[in-house]
């Protein structure tokens, strides 16, 4: 499991690589933006908590998350965990986004 | 302007249907009254279900995302468990809050005994199950949900009253069922603890049939789900249902099911399958599978009307925009509604003439008839989740 879940997250950085290095990661607008926030405390939140201190799920405060790299976290979210309940998400989230909601956790949302 | 008026008009409405509920010499009864969670705000709604209204709101609750209720017996007070660990407990005829602790620091769920001098809390951190008086919510038993030669601290899930001033509960991690009897805890008694025994991979929840005999584990990790006969000395687990999706590849699932809403109805169980868009069906008499039903999306809630004629389910994320109505001696869907985006739960009344659904995404919380299947009110609700009714204090696991 972890092995495949290295090479997925190694395949998803070389994929993102270009978008990051030029442009930071796209980051999507605005309205978009609130969006995935709103997706990230409700749809999210059912697994991990609304504030995101962890349920069925595990936290994903920076506390917890410290040290962990964007990409890694990136490719959890679009690819789920296999084995878990942590579904995939890719589809409904795109990788550039789903890099911007990995910057979010490794920040902190505001309140 | 005509806003105004209208809001004028609503507002003397609902204090008319105030006055006319409540009777003259200020008592009333409980049987008809209920807790809303407003799931963002850290408050609930008191409602009545005999004029459908709200009878006014108690807040400071903490964080009561995945939040839910058990009623005391006289049913007069809502205990309320929050993801938080907070337990608090409301007088439903004043609607204040009359207690209140942090029990854990993440829980799930909790049960009230059969005798209801009891609360009993499921939680994440620490993994295991805290035990407080009800009356006082002073701690009586702390179970700690340690697993496995290592030692580890599971997650725990799906906890339920049993007959006999017992609970059952399951270990997420540690793939076990466990039961504690706590008839003596509150005399200063020790809570007696049986490891039932293994019920598979990652049980997710749980649900006690009405008459207290079967303990049903959902397992995440399998094809299948672990039952337990409480009836028998010393109850095993016995597994049932066992690989119900041979061969296919499971679909992911963006909402965990819940078991609590499982419904037995016309000698057949009804369970949300998970990974797939199904209601299982099973013969309750021996829990062989007797058939499946194809759903709209991964079922969440697939409960019975309290007659068993009808199952209504609702859905995970993101057809969560829609509830379904199976009609119970034909196994068909009858019925098809879009109630709007997130419809998170569904409560029947006492008797089922009607049902409850809060829709979160649009602030408001439809009442349908369930002969006609027609929506007869809607009540403006900010982001509801789960609605529970005082009938529950006289059910077994609920
Ligand atoms: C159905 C439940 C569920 C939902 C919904 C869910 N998750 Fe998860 N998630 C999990 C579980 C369980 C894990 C832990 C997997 C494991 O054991 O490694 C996890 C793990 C993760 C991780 C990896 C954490 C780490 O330390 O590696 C991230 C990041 C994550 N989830 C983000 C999200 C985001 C973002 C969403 C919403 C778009 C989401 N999850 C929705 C259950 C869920």
């Amino acid at each position: 499991m972890n092995a495949r879940r290295i090479t997925a997250s190694v395949l998803v950085s070389l994929l993102l690589y270009p978008a990051v290095s030029q442009a930071g990661g796209a980051v999507p607008d605005p309205s978009r933006r609130q969006q995935l926030i709103y997706l990230l405390r409700q749809d999210c939140g059912s697994c991990h908590g609304m504030t995101l201190k962890g349920g069925l799920g595990p936290a994903l405060l920076p506390e917890a998350l410290a040290g962990r790299r964007a990409e890694d976290l990136a490719a959890s979210i679009l690819d789920g965990v296999p084995d878990t309940p942590m579904p995939p998400w890719r589809g409904e989230i795109s990788e550039d986004e789903a890099l911007w909601l990995a910057g979010q956790l490794l920040k902190g949302l505001k309140e | 302007m005509i806003a105004v008026f209208r809001k004028t008009l609503q507002l003397l409405a609902m204090m008319f249907l105030g006055i006319a509920t409540a009777r003259a010499d200020g008592l009333r009864g409980t049987g008809d009254l209920g807790v809303v969670i407003e799931r963002a705000g850290g408050s609930v709604l008191i409602v009545e279900t005999t004029g459908q209204t709200v009878l006014g709101r108690v807040t400071g609750l903490g964080d009561l995302s995945h939040a839910s209720v058990v009623f005391s017996r006289d049913e007069r007070y809502a205990y309320v468990f929050g993801r938080d660990g907070g337990l608090s407990k409301i007088d439903l005829l004043t609607r204040r809050l009359v207690g209140r602790i942090i029990q854990s620091g993440n829980a799930i769920g909790g049960a009230i005994s059969d005798d209801g001098r009891l609360v009993a809390v499921s939680n994440y951190t620490p993994g295991g199950v805290r035990i407080f008086d009800a009356k006082t919510l002073a701690p009586v038993a702390d179970i700690a949900a340690i697993y496995g030669p290592a030692g580890q601290r599971s997650k725990v899930v799906g906890l339920v009253d049993a007959p006999g001033g017992r609970f059952v509960f399951s270990l997420y991690d540690g793939g076990e069922i466990w039961m504690v009897d706590c008839r003596l805890c509150i005399d200063g008694g020790k809570p007696v603890l049986t490891r039932i025994g293994r019920a598979g991979k990652l049980p997710y929840d749980g649900l006690i049939t009405g008459d207290g005999r079967f303990y049903i584990a959902g397992l995440f990790g399998e094809d299948g789900l672990a039952m337990v006969d409480l009836w028998q000395d010393p109850p095993v687990i016995r597994r049932i249902m066992d690989g119900y999706g041979k061969g296919e590849a499971k679909l992911p699932v963006y909402k965990m099911p819940h078991l609590e809403g499982w419904a037995l109805a016309d000698g057949r169980f009804f369970f949300p399958a998970i990974g797939r868009h199904e209601v299982l069906v099973a013969d309750a008499g021996n829990f062989r599978e007797i058939g499946r039903i194809k759903m709209h999306g991964q079922p969440v809630f697939a409960m019975a009307r309290p007659d068993g004629r009808q199952i209504w389910v609702n859905f995970a994320h993101p057809l969560n925009d829609t509830v379904q109505v199976i009609d119970v001696p034909s196994l068909k869907i009858v019925k098809t509604f879009t109630p709007g985006p997130a419809v998170l739960h569904m409560e029947f009344t006492p008797r089922g003439e009607q049902v409850w659904i809060s829709v979160r995404d649009k602030d408001r919380i439809d009442i349908y008839d369930t002969r006609t299947l027609k929506r007869v009110k809607s009540l403006p609700v900010r982001k509801p989740s789960g609605i529970f009714f005082t009938a529950r204090a006289h059910r077994i696991g609920l």
